[in-house]
């Protein structure tokens, strides 16, 4: 009788549970507007990049970006909250839901997309993994590091990369892996290392928060392709075409020299593809599930890629990245956005 | 009607019933609490599937087969490289994390039990001073420690082209320690024989003179003896088979040493700080477990004529252990557990590769979490058996 007493239980607890229904999560979207905040995963420190500044406020290049997300959804771009996550839980964390998007120079590779179930948005920074180490070496050239100890940071293609290209070259190393930027700055001008490797936009930002930037060199090596752009979950098709297009928002706004100075004058342009922009013609905006004002409120409220850009990381900041790859298409780089029409 | 309610008035007279009688309602507890923990089981093995699913994955192991990709520089017992596969570089972290929580544990015992007895100490300046170093070290957390030590080899010791110098053989860096590495040629088998026989012989030995002791009450150096042999036996093969070692001698090359033995700095920093860290509670489990034992035993034993330090290793320790072993336990536990902390100095243990690396790059969080949490069940089961056992043996043998 124990038996079936149990069994009986047993089935009507499971069909009790299997039968409550999954409250389907609402859109992301409805969550980030009932919300009221946007929750951004970004990097635990990386000068220009995403750092918070001395009264605590986030700013960089990913946080602008971040920025610009809530401008389009909330109109309002101080409603963020950055989500620091090292290399190794940044997926882990936006799979869980801590964040809405992620925002924090990551690579788009296969096994991310494909595997870790990842969107990707497009690419936001065109970048390249190098290495970084100090003039009194005399290293000229990544070649010559056989046997030297490198710091990495755990979870990236950084550290495949690496492996990857001392197995090629057949020199061996010793890997360091370390969690944050930080802790392997720390390691590096420390001296437990050699060598600090990672996408060269890093190296550049970390170098510029030394005491003594100009005795560290990057060697002109660079091994791999990183481009780096922004991630949601799979299965949201209305977010990720949100963040899609917040991106080339920006950039369509460069391209068509909409800036944050004059994007109030610019509602009075002839170019039918500004005014769509705008949302001064058209229903873009309703489609997106947005206000008709998103893309303005992005651009007044932060600016174009190109103000972002120079902002955070260009040639008159300390980190002094000139635009190369990421400058537009019309001048010679990649960045280029599909047309808004 | 009537009839109805009759029923109802039965049902509720069999349950008072049921629940009156001691062994149904014994029965029905273990039903309803059985039926919880089934019902949590399934709701979280449901709510798994149903996340997996809405995010498109599937729950297997096959990644475990695929090449790594990732290189773990300390790999001190098996061959690894960035070529291995995942399962390779978990078994490389799973006995990192053995390696080090073994060598804590050792170490950590050592300490322990030292600076417990030195609790003990009639000394003022001693007592203090070890009194002083347990409650600092107790009360920060091992996280900190960990840095601290790491930060303390990293920054203070030097860079190896300016290390540290000893007899040309040893040489100190803040990129590890680095020892000569024996190495062995022909006819060390010869020692490696002689060696495992002279233990063998010293095991034996050891049984008969107990039981010659227990019998005439002779007693026999054994200390002496057994290490007379060991030592005499080895050391004479080793002369005979012509000395068959020579050293690895670690050298400057390039920006590294290389050859000999490298300790590196993450192993030392995990192993000292978790070592000094679970050995001030350890000290003061045995400082409780000596002061457990009543002074009338130590005033028996003298007036039986034992001189103190018989006293202490044939009445006190031997008690003192009964109480000591169980909460030793629990230390070695913690050790274990806390060695997960690895990370945040980038000491590759069973954390930093599947739980890590692994996890990061193939996205599999479920199963590379199942594999690290059923690395720590099953030290953890191992360390409580090997306790209890010991316990058992230890434990007071009633007549
Ligand atoms: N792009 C590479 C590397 C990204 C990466 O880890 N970058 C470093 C340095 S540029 C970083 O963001 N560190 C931030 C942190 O420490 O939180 C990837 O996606 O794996």
């Amino acid at each position: 009788m124990k038996n079936r007493l149990l069994e009986f239980v047993v089935a009507v607890s499971a069909v009790a549970l299997l039968s409550v229904t999954t409250t389907a999560g609402a859109g992301t979207l409805e969550d980030v507007k009932k919300r009221g905040v946007l929750r951004c995963v970004v990097s635990t420190g990386v000068a220009g990049f995403a750092y918070p500044d001395k009264s605590g406020v986030w700013k960089g290049f990913d946080i602008d970006f971040c920025r610009a997300t809530a401008a389009a959804v909330l109109g309002d771009s101080k409603k963020i909250k950055a989500v620091t996550s090292t290399g190794k839980t940044r997926f882990t964390k936006l799979n869980a839901n801590e964040g809405d998007v992620l925002w924090r120079n990551t690579t788009i590779t296969f096994s991310r997309d494909v595997g870790v179930k990842l969107r990707f948005h497009g690419v936001n920074y065109y970048d390249g993994q190098g290495f970084m180490v100090n003039k009194k070496l005399g290293v000229k050239s990544a070649k010559e590091l056989n046997g030297a100890s490198i710091c990495i940071q755990t979870g990236t293609t950084t550290e495949l990369n690496l492996a990857d290209y001392f197995h090629a070259n057949g020199m061996k190393y010793e890997a360091v892996p370390i969690e944050t930027n930080d802790e392997a700055r720390q390691n590096y001008v420390g001296g437990r290392c050699d060598v600090y490797t990672t996408d060269a936009s890093g190296l550049a930002a970390t170098r510029s928060t030394f005491s003594d930037p100009n005795n560290h060199i990057i060697l002109p090596e660079i091994i791999s392709k990183e481009p780096l752009g922004p991630a949601t979950r799979h299965g949201d098709d209305q977010w990720s075409d949100i963040v899609t297009w917040v991106y080339y928002a920006t950039v369509t706004a460069e391209e068509k020299g909409v800036t944050q100075a004059n994007v109030d004058k610019m509602k009075s342009s002839k170019d039918p593809e500004i005014l769509r922009l705008l949302g001064v013609e058209g229903a873009q905006g309703k489609e997106l599930g947005l206000s008709k004002d998103w893309a303005y409120n992005i651009i007044k409220q932060i600016g174009n890629y190109g103000e972002i850009f120079e902002r955070n990381i260009g040639v008159k900041t300390p980190i002094g990245l000139s635009r190369g790859l990421n400058d537009l298409w019309t001048r010679g780089g990649l960045q280029y956005a599909p047309p808004f029409r | 009607m009537a009839v109805i309610s009759e029923n109802g008035a039965n049902t509720r007279n069999l349950i008072t019933r049921l629940w009156s009688n001691r062994e149904t309602r014994s029965v029905i507890i273990q039903i309803v609490t059985l039926t919880v923990i089934f019902a949590t089981l399934a709701f979280i093995f449901r709510n798994v599937v149903i996340n997996l699913d809405a995010r498109g994955k599937e729950f297997n192991f096959d990644f475990l087969f695929h090449p790594a990709a990732y290189d773990i520089t300390f790999s001190p017992f098996i061959e690894y490289s960035s070529r291995s596969t995942h399962l390779r570089a978990a078994v490389v972290g799973i006995l990192n994390t053995l390696l080090v929580a073994a060598c804590g544990i050792v170490l950590a015992t050592l300490l322990g039990f030292i600076m417990g007895i030195l609790r003990l100490s009639s000394n003022w300046i001693v007592n203090r001073t070890v009194y002083c170093f347990l409650e600092f070290t107790r009360n920060v957390p091992v996280l900190l420690h960990i840095l601290f030590v790491h930060g303390l080899i990293v920054i203070q010791l030097p860079v190896p082209k300016k290390a540290v110098n000893l007899a040309d053989s040893f040489f100190l860096t803040n990129r590890g320690f680095f020892i000569p590495k024996p190495v062995w040629e022909s006819g060390s088998g010869l020692v490696a024989v002689v060696l495992l026989i002279s233990i063998a012989f010293v095991v034996l030995f050891k049984r008969w003179a107990k039981k010659a002791q227990d019998s005439t009450g002779r007693v026999y150096p054994v200390l002496g003896i057994s290490t007379g042999v060991i030592v005499g036996a080895t050391a004479l093969a080793f002369l005979a088979a012509d000395m068959p070692l020579s050293w690895n001698i670690p050298e400057l090359r390039g920006f590294n040493f290389s050859g000999g033995i490298a300790i590196k700095p993450e192993f030392i920093a995990l192993w000292l700080a978790l070592s000094y860290y679970t050995s001030s509670f350890i000290a003061e489990i045995v400082r409780g477990g000596i002061l457990a034992i009543s002074h009338g035993q130590t005033e028996a034993a003298h007036a039986l004529g034992l001189r103190p330090n018989r006293t202490l290793q044939l009445i006190i320790i031997p008690q003192a252990l009964r109480v000591i072993v169980p909460p030793l336990a629990s230390q070695y536990l913690n050790l274990t557990k806390n060695s997960s902390l690895a990370i945040a100095i980038g000491y590759m243990d069973v954390v930093a590769t599947v739980g890590g690396i692994t996890l990061m790059q193939t996205g599999k969080e479920m199963e590379t979490m199942i594999i690290v949490l059923l690395t720590y069940l099953v030290f953890s089961l191992i360390i409580s058996g090997f306790m209890n056992l010991y316990n058992k043996k230890m434990a007071l043998v009633e007549r």
